[in-house]
């Protein structure tokens, strides 16, 4: 009797810990966002990587605070509904503008928005390379890439 | 598809991260569907063994049909899962299970109570109308719910264009009870019902949600004009006054059903809500601040205009007062419940062992003054951390989403889950003044249980858009940058 008692208790809190447990490695395995944790970032190759960018940061803005990290793949960003950052901004178009990897290096390209984009205070006209910490801008919206 | 992966194996092997050594590959990104059907099956044993020990400790007979109850408890949840795993195959692993939990849990001890009651009644030789199978049929129509909206709603965003016909007929609904006559709106003090002759119905419950989506869609359109900043007052930028009237509208809806619906519990809840949106949204304190000075002014205007106020502020102040104990309509249910948690202790007197019948509404307002009873503080301790991983996993689902209105209907959600909780557990234990409202999944009542799982589906739906592979990205080709030079998205546990 009491050990039936004690035993439906612990394997309650069992319950609580296997959930706990799987929100912890959870939180290191792929998902919209990632976090970066610094020390526990596997460098294969053996030399420091440098300022490679590995995550796309929002600064300011209706979204500020997501990130998204950076897998080679690019990056969309518009008012569509399948864009990877979805700019509900009242100066931003359907498909507003694109970040891709070209050979090692990072560019922003618009897509024919009304408004523009605009990388530090230039306008985007043709493709331009995005480096580290240079804020681009559409509508209210601000991004950069970081590492 | 997943493989089922066992519970809490490392994530090496739980999320297929991609890696490495193949950098033509795209990372897979793991969907988690064997571990949520892990987890529900654990739950459904949990919530079986919770029926076994009722049924020990009230001295039933114990027969095969515990374990085939245990199986359609979890053949229910099967189904619910096989929906996700078609549906939303990205939603998160965890809330499902969650939900199980608490409600298999809600089931056994509404049926706990009414053994208890059955004893009672056939003691006065009265009748006495159990209330699980109802629960249970309830639970069917839940299901039902939570799959067609799983089914219909295929892209969280499409809400954001019925943002104001949600909120019209979210205000119609909540305004509903007040305008109707008392004798098909009320029972227990608070008009808050929809008597349809067999069934009963809250229109409130589903008012919250259809609020929460009008505020999302309204504060994406609308959330510069929040932003606006006036005065700086105390290190806080005050909003400009002619910006106060939404909020001012919330307050009053938030009083209006204070005053005609006598129900502080909806009300807060409502409130709350919308302060926690609007905090999320423009990342202001100063609206809380506002809103909550608000909401404090309105109940002192309320406590010393209404006699029922007074009455439920006195109870909650002097739950043991003799006089107001013997009262009707005095302190004697949150006494009860006190007694109840009381007698319950640090470990509980067991489940089936106990006495949670003496409380009023035990199976509704009360029951986890039920559960503080049989499973102690411990147990009650546990169902409380199964809550706020629900609203976390919610929270998290929000912060991922990539869209503002996703973060701003998943936040709501998560957080209207929590101030649910907050309400209810707070006037159990006497820390706010009691009010009429449902724990969300343990307590009995149809309209809750319905409410809530459509709000679950969204949540799903919501953590499935935060979770999926970003969409429209073909695979480039290998050709692009060499392997040492190529990003990596390898992320070591700590072990």
């Amino acid at each position: 009797m009491q050990l039936t008692r004690a035993g439906f208790l612990v394997l309650l809190w069992l319950f609580v810990v296997a959930a706990l447990r799987i929100v912890r490695s959870d939180l290191y395995a792929a998902s919209g966002l990632k976090v970066g944790i610094p020390g526990f970032r596997r460098d294969k190759s053996g030399k420091a990587r440098g300022k490679a960018p590995r995550q796309l940061v929002v600064t300011h803005g209706a979204l500020a605070g997501t990130r998204i990290s950076l897998d080679g793949r690019p990056i969309m960003i518009g008012r569509a509904d399948d864009s990877t950052l979805v700019l509900d901004d009242d100066y931003a178009s359907t498909r507003h503008a694109r970040i891709s990897l070209r050979g090692t290096d990072w560019y922003v390209e618009d897509l024919g928005s009304t408004n523009g984009t605009y990388l530090d205070r230039a306008k985007v006209t043709a493709p331009m390379r995005v480096p580290l910490g240079v804020p681009i801008r559409i509508g209210k919206t601000v991004i950069e890439l970081r590492s | 598809m997943a493989q089922p992966v066992p519970v809490g194996a490392g994530p090496a092997t739980a999320t297929g991260q991609g890696n490495n050594s193949s950098p033509g590959m795209q990372p897979v990104a793991p969907t988690r569907r064997g571990t949520e059907l892990w987890m529900l099956a654990f739950a459904a044993a949990l919530v079986t063994s919770a029926l076994t020990l009722v049924s020990i400790n009230q001295k039933q007979e114990l027969t095969i049909q515990i374990l085939w109850y245990g199986l359609a408890f979890f053949a229910v949840f099967t189904i619910a899962h096989l929906a996700v795993r078609k549906w939303a195959p990205y939603a998160d692993p965890l809330i499902l299970p969650c939900v199980a939990l608490l409600h298999g849990f809600g089931l056994v001890m509404i049926y706990r109570i009414d053994l208890a009651k059955a004893e009672q009644a056939l003691a006065r030789a009265r009748e006495y109308a159990p209330s699980a199978p109802k629960q249970v049929l309830w639970t069917a129509i839940a299901l039902v719910f939570f799959l067609v909206v799983l089914f219909v709603v295929r892209n969280h965003r499409v809400l954001a264009k019925y943002g104001y016909t949600a909120g019209l007929v979210g205000l119609f609904a909540l305004a509903l009870p007040a305008m109707l006559p008392a004798s098909i709106s009320e029972a227990n003090g608070a008009k808050v019902w929809l008597k349809l002759g067999f069934f009963n119905i809250q229109p409130g419950e589903f008012a919250k949600i259809l609020l929460m989506v009008f505020f999302a869609s309204f504060l994406v359109s609308k959330r510069d004009l929040f932003m606006v900043a006036g005065r700086r007052f105390l290190g806080m930028e005050l909003p400009r006054a002619r910006d106060l009237g939404p909020i001012l509208v919330a307050w009053g809806v938030a009083l209006g059903v204070l005053v005609f619906e006598k129900d502080l519990g909806t009300s807060l809840l409502i409130f709350g809500i919308v302060l926690a949106m609007l905090y999320v949204a423009t990342e202001r304190a100063a609206w809380v601040v506002i809103g909550l000075s608000l909401f404090i002014g309105g109940c002192l205007v309320a406590f010393s205009l209404f006699t029922h106020v007074q009455q439920r502020v006195a109870n909650w102040l002097t739950p043991m007062d003799k006089d107001l104990f013997e009262k009707l309509g005095g302190s004697f249910q949150i006494a009860q419940g006190l007694f109840g948690l009381g007698t319950g202790g640090m470990a509980g007197t067991g489940l089936g062992a106990g006495r949670p019948d003496i409380v009023p509404e035990a199976s509704t307002d009360f029951i986890t003054a039920a559960i503080g009873e049989e499973l102690g503080f411990i147990g009650l301790t546990a169902l409380l951390m199964v809550y706020m991983i629900l609203a976390m996993r919610g929270l998290r689902s929000a912060v991922a989403v990539r869209d503002s209105f996703g973060k701003l209907l998943g936040g709501g959600l998560s957080f209207a889950i929590i101030m649910q909780l907050f309400v209810v557990v707070g006037g159990v234990t006497a820390l706010i003044p009691m009010t009429g409202i449902t724990a969300p999944f343990l307590s009995y009542g149809g309209s809750s249980l319905l409410a809530n799982y459509i709000l679950i589906a969204l949540l799903l739906r919501i953590s499935d858009a935060a979770r999926r592979p970003q969409t429209g990205s073909r695979p480039r080709p290998v050709q692009q940058a060499p392997i040492a030079e190529a990003s990596t998205v390898m992320v070591e546990r700590p072990s």
